[in-house]
């Protein structure tokens, strides 16, 4: 989900934020066959020994209280290379007990200590040299990013980190301008709303984006004064500890940000239903969704974001630029191994073009370079984890047996390792399951559709409602599906764009709220309306 | 006299060592410093001692000219409006470092420019100036328009467009604090800019200019003219192919101002003007603290603030003793050479504005007012004034209606709550107001009686970036700080198109 300068060099060539190494990234992805070192999947037999990722894992505890800690029970748990599946370190294992003490830590630190009661301008400082920090360690962050995750190092380094460095400096410029209203009335009353801080949030982050997603999730609760538990996704903790240590060295006070290693289960459920925390914030699957939603209810009450699946119609009209709408097609399902909750994972192609689509399609998954992601040019990674590659490779024998054509792929790539081999479907019908489901791999299906009417009706047939792509040079078209489609981004000929101003989210089962933008302000706020009886006042 | 002297000795002690080394001293045109086209200069005049301290390159209509040609050519054509605001604020961010790098040789400018302590530069009015940089670098990434509820079948939204060129016309009395409330909302906007700053005091102007371009400010995004107002400041306010001024100043010479726009190009006008702020001191305030914020409310920058708190109402039953507090208060205030760090008054700006003051004074003297304090020159050099307390007027006398920007309060006793409203909003301005009770229903009714921009509860002077700052009546129009002072430099343009099938209007 995090392209914006990958995809704004394929949809806005215009585009001034583009840095030369995007753009060299770029060139690479699109003509990779004229990278002399890329091999493409379907030339490469295996995968080479590993590469070094050039650093070391220094942060392996819990961060309670503004140090770094054993968990109470003094348990670990491995945390794998999707590369080789090779433990890379042990990390402390965080549970109830642990999520205690990290919300009584950000308890006190709300209810007694400075992080509230500084001038929002202090606050900002600190967030604008948090952001200094991380752009000081953007190599080494990115470098674990890609260790713990599989993505490509490329785009962890050139995309996703000048990304949250440039959401944490977006919410430091909001932190002094969140304005509640003075409020008319109906009689001699003075009115106003203050927005104050909302207290301790709890933030389940996933194992797709960690930075990003903690950026997402940081950002906006600290500039409104909040103090914060997190959860990081079990596969990929490495990266927040570390941010988390600069985020002190920028002058953080202790308890603000308190950050929990560990497992939905025993860890995420203690913070869901945990008594003492104000507000939840949860990225992930939609069933786990409706749990943490569940044990907010049965706790105390408190309000939930979730930011879930997807299953996002990528509608390709008959008159649209089909090379340009084949390659953010590509783009739209392929980026981050397809692990994207966005991921356009429904190509909807108009008749007239379908076959032509179909074709080119195919040839852009073929010439996908998969491997080690540390190496230079590389497209796609391996899956997260082995649930993920089994889960993947099931769906896409599901495909198989259900009718689907197999244009290409469809086969684990080299012998290690959890490497997918780009695969497209065609002829793909709704009632299949891999038109249903959210496969979250590098399965991309291609449906063909007549008219207007029905594949808005097709589109929206989806328990899902997180985004789509529209493809057309016709504005009515455009105006038409922007309206009708029942999501919460709806890209026009472009996808993925991804600027920290634009707001996140579902509709229907894709979650609840929305991320980024001044939306995700009121997620962190609190509405107090104060009322007093206006003596003889001047005017009303 | 000898109360308010640094030194007793007739003379005040100064601190010449203090006085920085003068570097930038043209126009700023284009990213680069040049010489007037004329070739002239003007001096620029030390008001510790009279003294010139630089010659200072001297624009004329020729230089705006060109001035606005390059604002124009780098609006219409160059980066600074087409990059993306967050890609603004970094560079603005830049800005305000340099600015923090650089702050004891702008302070000392200000210093020997516009005579204002050199403490107070450096610990408050440029730190202010850069957190005002810094709130603006954080809103240009944050200008949203909005998508409409139309009534038929129509997709309506607005855009908030950057206005173009901008013309800023500023004071003398807070060089630092009048520059970035100008040019820090102007630069998120995207706007480019034509800056005039005050005859007086252009020094520090000029240094600004050259970091701003250091931090990566386009050439022709911020002009410099120094100059008079006849010449280029009307050139400015005239100049048909600017899109806005802004300007801040007297009262006058807004009326000036907006004349010459609507006789121009009806260009978009912002006034920051006058004002005879009243403070309202109510018998159940503490005296202590009232007699404090009241003589700091008149007293500050030496009275050369638009919302000097210059008539000072308080309620009968507390003013005697109030009275005799603030006099000897008064009598205490330290007045001396700007750069003594022990030193709360320095020199008036100049000689013109001494010699003004002077004349109020003379004039409240023979109208019949009671001076408790002051009331004259002290030293024998430089233009400093005694702290002046003048009683017994009303809202009839001159030094009451007039705005004297000086040291010199007025002060007067009021019996009830509605004639207190009745003369705080007996005046042809309304910039400020302050009001000093804990009464909870007397602070509603009085804060939503007075027809002013600012009301200060319980506090004076509080100024904030967030918080927008602008006058009622003939003390102007048009907000500076917060985000209506953003929106100010912004067009709003609304976009409309049919559309069709759409599944809810």
């Amino acid at each position: 989900m995090a392209a914006r300068l990958f995809s704004s060099l394929l949809s806005r060539s215009s585009s001034s934020s583009s840095s030369s190494a995007a753009r060299a990234l770029l060139s690479r992805a699109r003509k990779p066959l004229l990278g002399r070192d890329i091999k493409t999947y379907s030339t490469a037999v295996a995968i080479e020994e590993p590469l070094n990722p050039g650093v070391t894992v220094n942060y392996s505890q819990l961060f309670i209280n503004g140090q770094f800690v054993d968990s109470a029970s003094g348990k670990t748990f491995p945390t794998f290379d999707p590369r080789t599946g090779e433990v890379i370190a042990h990390v402390a294992e965080g549970e109830a007990e642990d999520i205690n003490r990290a919300v009584a830590a950000a308890r006190k630190a709300f209810d007694e200590g400075p992080w509230p009661r500084m001038t929002a301008y202090e606050r900002a400082k600190i967030m604008l040299r948090f952001a200094d920090l991380l752009e000081k360690h953007n190599d080494e962050l990115a470098a674990l990013e890609t260790w713990d995750n599989g993505k490509p190092y490329e785009q962890a380094a050139k995309i996703e980190l000048p990304m949250i460095v440039r959401v944490i400096r977006y919410y430091a410029g909001w932190a002094d301008k969140i304005h509640g209203l003075t409020v008319p009335a109906d009689g001699q009353y003075h009115l106003q709303t203050l927005h104050e801080p909302i207290g301790v949030a709890g933030q389940i982050i996933p194992w797709n984006f960690p930075l990003l997603m903690y950026a997402w999730k940081v950002g906006p609760a600290l500039a409104c004064g909040n103090t914060i538990v997190l959860k990081t996704a079990e596969q990929t903790p490495l990266s927040a500890l570390y941010a988390t240590k600069l985020l002190h060295e920028a002058g953080v006070p202790p308890g603000v940000v308190n950050v929990i290693s560990g497992f939905g289960p025993t860890a995420g459920a203690a913070l869901a239903s945990h008594m003492d925390v104000d507000k939840l914030a949860f990225t992930g699957s939609t069933n786990t969704g409706k749990i943490v939603l569940e044990l907010a209810a049965r706790s105390n009450l408190k309000p939930v974001t979730l930011e879930l699946g997807g299953k996002s119609p990528f509608i390709v009209c008959g008159d649209a630029d089909v090379d340009k709408a084949v390659e953010l097609a590509h783009f739209a399902l392929f980026f981050n191994q397809g692990q994207c909750c966005c991921a356009g994972s429904r190509t909807y192609v108009h008749e007239s073009v379908y076959d032509e689509f179909v074709e080119k399609a195919k040839a852009r998954a073929t010439i996908r370079s998969v491997g080690d992601p540390f190496k230079s040019g590389i497209e796609q990674g391996p899956q997260i984890d082995s649930e993920q590659f089994e889960k993947i490779l099931r769906y896409i024998r599901a495909g198989v047996e259900s009718g689907a054509t197999l244009e290409t792929g469809g086969e684990r790539f080299g012998t290690k390792g959890h490497y997918i081999q780009p695969t497209v479907f065609s002829n793909v019908e709704d009632d299949m399951l891999i038109a249903k489901d959210e496969i979250f791999g590098p399965v991309q299906s291609i449906l063909k559709f007549k008219d207007l009417k029905e594949v808005i009706q097709r589109a929206n047939n989806t328990r899902y409602g997180l985004a789509a792509g529209v493809f057309t040079q016709n504005m009515d078209t455009a105006n038409t599906l922007t309206r009708a489609l029942r999501v919460g981004t709806v890209w026009v000929n472009c996808f993925d764009i991804f600027d920290a101003a634009i707001p996140f989210g579902g509709y229907k089962m894709s979650g609840q709220g929305r991320e980024k933008g001044i939306y995700s302000l009121s997620n962190y706020l609190q509405v107090k309306a104060v009322v007093t009886p206006l003596k003889n006042p001047a005017w009303l | 006299m000898a109360e308010n002297q640094s030194d007793a000795n007739g003379s005040l002690k100064t601190y010449d060592d203090h006085v920085p080394e003068i570097k930038f001293t043209k126009l700023f045109i284009n990213g680069e410093f040049v010489d007037s086209v004329k070739g002239r200069t003007l001096e620029t005049v030390d008001p510790r001692n009279g003294q010139v301290t630089a010659r200072v390159a001297e624009g004329d209509k020729e230089d705006v000219d060109l001035a606005v040609e390059a604002a124009r050519q780098a609006f219409d054509h160059g980066p600074w409006p087409r990059m993306p605001g967050y890609q603004r604020g970094r560079i603005m961010s830049k800005f305000a470092v340099l600015i923090e790098e650089n702050i004891d040789e702008l302070a000392a400018l200000d210093t020997i420019n516009g005579g204002k302590l050199f403490s107070f530069s450096k610990a408050m009015e440029i730190p202010y100036a850069v957190t005002s940089l810094r709130y603006y670098a954080g809103a240009a990434d944050k200008i949203h328009g909005e998508v409409l509820k139309m009534s038929r079948d129509l997709h309506g939204y607005t855009l908030r467009e950057p206005i173009g060129v901008v013309g800023h016309i500023i004071p003398w009395n807070g060089p630092a604090t009048m520059f970035m409330m100008k040019v820090a909302p102007a630069l998120a906007a995207g706007c480019t800019m034509v800056v005039k700053p005050a005859e007086q005091t252009p020094l520090s102007a000029l240094f600004y200019a050259h970091l701003a371009k250091k931090a990566g400010v386009p050439d022709g995004v911020i002009n410099v003219v120094n100059g008079f107002g006849p010449t280029a400041g009307a050139a400015i306010s005239g100049h048909m192919d600017i899109d806005m001024v802004s300007f801040t100043g007297s009262t006058e010479v807004g009326r000036i101002v907006m004349q010459a726009a609507a006789t121009s190009n009806l260009k978009q006008v912002s006034l920051e003007l006058g004002g005879k702020s009243p403070i309202m001191v109510f018998d159940d305030a503490d005296l202590d603290s009232a007699t404090d914020l009241a003589l700091t409310g008149i007293l500050v920058n030496k009275g050369e603030v638009c919302v000097a708190g210059s008539r000072v109402y308080v309620q009968e039953r507390i003013y005697e003793e109030f009275e005799k507090k603030i006099v000897a208060k008064a009598k205490a205030w330290s007045v001396g050479d700007p750069f003594d760090p022990n030193v709360r008054q320095g020199p008036q700006a100049s000689k013109e504005q001494f010699e003004k003051i002077l004349s109020y004074i003379e004039h409240g003297k023979r109208e019949g007012a009671t001076l408790l304090t002051g009331g004259a020159p002290l030293g024998t050099k430089g233009y400093y004034i005694q702290p002046t307390i003048f009683t017994n007027v009303t809202e009839d006398n001159v030094i009451v209606k007039d705005e004297i920007f000086g040291p010199v309060m007025s002060l007067m006793k009021f019996k009830t709550t509605e004639e207190v409203i009745k003369r705080a909003n007996d005046t042809r301005y309304g910039l400020a107001a302050g009001i000093l009770t804990k009464n909870i229903d007397l602070v509603n009714t009085v804060s939503r009686s007075i027809r002013a921009g600012t009301i200060w509860i319980n506090c004076y002077l509080a100024f904030d970036n967030d918080c927008p700052f602008g006058g009622y009546k003939m003390s102007g129009f048009g907000k500076d700080y917060g985000l209506d002072a953003l929106h100010k430099y912004l067009h709003v343009k609304s976009v409309v198109t049919p559309i069709y099938n759409s599944p809810w209007l």
